[in-house]
């Protein structure tokens, strides 16, 4: 096939699930209620740090540490989505809507449908990334200034870090692709177990030995850090402050882009083996 | 039927419902570790919020006894208020229905049997508080600690019980439903602070919930000094109002689920799929 149709084809495939995944995600109710229920969720999940801080602090929000907290918990609200969004679609079309053997037999690169999929709830996400910011900003007195913002650091590092989120998962939609009934778990897992580990609400510094060195090859640990700076001006963590804001994106590309191999390897493989294996019209009825 | 009959019936239903739950843990037991692995995960990144911050090491505990109950809180949600939906997609909602048994019964075994299972779960998040990030707690008062407790899941599950009668009219809704209600609610029941540092009549109306007052209860017996600035409501009011209301839970989800389920009748959506 020449390049240039098969480029087509890729961008129909994107274009395509892009809009399947939020007819799905969003047509289950009227857009009032759905507008209501994307922000709800993420201010709230905002308000349970600011009021363990408020606890502790007995009141006062004017530690350093709390503009750092609450940041990082609202770049993590793409953690799940992303993740979630793509390799849920999986487990979605297999079990639920019966459609994943359509897909494979479909004129449609898989790889651009999953990512597709997962479109819809990175644009749910940055909708309520934003919101959490602005309700930090206003009432509680993020120091975010618009004039200060670093935005090329902050769009290289969103552009890197979502592109380590999405293929993070096709990762998992390998993993589910293979296995019956962990699909939904799996995601979830790696997203609670990527809330510790990459320091999004609090400095990796505190984090035992062991866990520490994990959290030194995720890339969303340099992702978080980067966000931080770019927005806020300065990192939380004492030992990634030894980083320049240039080592930092370079070592977030790096690691990047060895998730995006490491994923197409394993989903590839993953894909081969359920086809061998007969898993694609898997019914586990979860 | 004599009442004696319908008793066992009644019984026989119960347990039929509960073995389910039970004999799932045996058959899938990867989901034992996922369901005790999620609620630690968050719990251990707030232990570590609070580390971050410098607070006193009592707030261990806090988030450790809030963990726990995240597990009956999200049991509450997936297994019991979205369950007759599930059931609903997977067809078995018919059969329940046709079954000559209470269907009061049916629910009754889907929360015993959710109440042991998950029961293994909030102890497995205690076990870790304790013995990984040294979480201490306060034995003097136990047989008020257990009365609280098992007060607190009686209405927790009667408030179960009834969500899964009033999402039997839920298409996909129910899943987003259940989504909603997490974050929002562990915020304003105080799942890993003290719901008072909400404010008086935020807590009072965040009471519906009965985890709000059964945490704040428990944490007064287990962290005494620590709660006697914070603490909401002195616990014998706490104990009342979560005996209230799990009977007037329990009474909703009776007259609910035999009105649903007679709506549901009406409009055909007993059987619908795939809504």
């Amino acid at each position: 096939m020449a390049t240039n149709q098969r480029a087509v084809e890729n961008l129909r495939s994107l274009r395509m699930a892009a809009w399947l995944g939020w007819q799905i995600e969003s047509n289950w109710t009227d857009p009032f209620l759905f507008a209501i229920y994307s922000v709800i969720k993420p201010i709230a999940g905002a308000l349970i740090l600011v009021f363990m801080y408020m606890v502790v602090a007995k009141g006062g929000l004017s530690n350093p540490l709390f503009p750092m907290i609450f940041v990082g918990n609202a770049f993590y609200i793409y953690v799940a989505m992303v993740l979630m969004g793509v390799s849920f679609a999986v487990v979605d079309d297999r079990e639920r809507y019966g459609m994943l053997k359509y897909m494979y037999t479909a004129p449609l690169n898989i790889y651009f449908y999953l990512l597709g999929r997962g479109g819809a709830k990175t644009l749910i996400a940055t909708v309520s990334v934003l919101i959490t910011l602005a309700f930090g900003a206003l009432l509680f007195n993020l120091p975010i200034d618009i004039a200060s913002i670093d935005w090329l650091l902050l769009v290289t590092g969103l552009v890197l870090g979502l592109l380590s989120l999405a293929f993070l998962g096709i990762f998992l939609g390998g993993v589910a692709l293979i296995t019956a009934r962990h699909g939904q778990f799996t995601g979830e897992a790696v997203a609670g177990a990527l809330y510790m580990l990459c320091g999004a609400v609090f400095p990796i510094d505190v984090l035992p030995g062991l866990l520490q060195a994990i959290s030194y090859i995720l890339p969303l640990t340099y992702w978080i850090e980067t966000m931080r700076r770019a927005l806020l001006g300065s990192g939380s963590s004492q030992i990634l402050s030894q980083l320049s804001n240039l080592e930092l994106v370079g070592v977030l590309g790096a690691f990047s882009v060895g998730v995006v191999i490491l994923s197409v390897l394993f989903f590839r493989w993953a894909e081969h083996r359920a086809k061998e294996k007969g898993l694609i019209d898997m019914q586990t009825n979860y | 039927m004599i009442f004696r009959k319908r008793v066992e019936l009644f019984l026989r239903t119960v347990i039929g419902r509960a073995y389910p739950r039970l004999i799932g843990l045996q058959r899938e037991r990867s989901w034992l570790i996922f369901d005790t692995l999620l609620p630690l995960l968050q719990m251990s990144a707030f232990v570590f919020v609070y580390r971050a911050m410098q607070a006193p090491p009592e707030y261990t505990g806090f988030v450790v006894l809030g963990g726990a109950m995240t597990a009956y809180w999200l049991n509450v949600l997936w297994s019991m208020a979205t369950q007759l939906h599930w059931e609903k997609e997977n067809g078995n909602l018919a059969l329940f229905i046709m079954a000559p048994t209470s269907r009061m019964a049916i629910l009754l075994g889907m929360a015993l049997g959710g109440i042991v299972a998950t029961s293994f779960r909030a102890a497995a998040v205690v076990l870790v508080g304790i013995f990984i990030f040294g979480a201490h707690f306060s034995a003097e008062r136990i047989p008020e600690l257990i009365g609280i407790f098992l007060l607190t899941l009686i209405a927790l599950y009667g408030m179960g019980m009834l969500f899964s009668s009033l999402f039997l009219l839920y298409g996909r809704e129910a899943w987003h439903m259940s989504l909603l209600l997490q974050e929002p609610i562990y915020l304003l029941s105080g799942f890993y602070f003290p719901v008072r540092s909400l404010g008086y009549w935020t807590a009072m109306g965040a009471s519906i919930v009965p985890i709000t007052l059964g945490l704040d209860a428990m944490r007064q017996l287990l962290f005494p000094r620590m709660m006697q600035q914070i603490k909401f409501l002195d616990v014998r009011i706490e104990l009342l109002v979560l005996a209230v209301l799990g009977l007037v839970f329990l009474f909703l989800a009776q007259r609910s689920l035999s009105y649903m389920e007679r709506l549901a009748c009406q409009e055909g959506r007993l059987t619908v799929r795939g809504q």
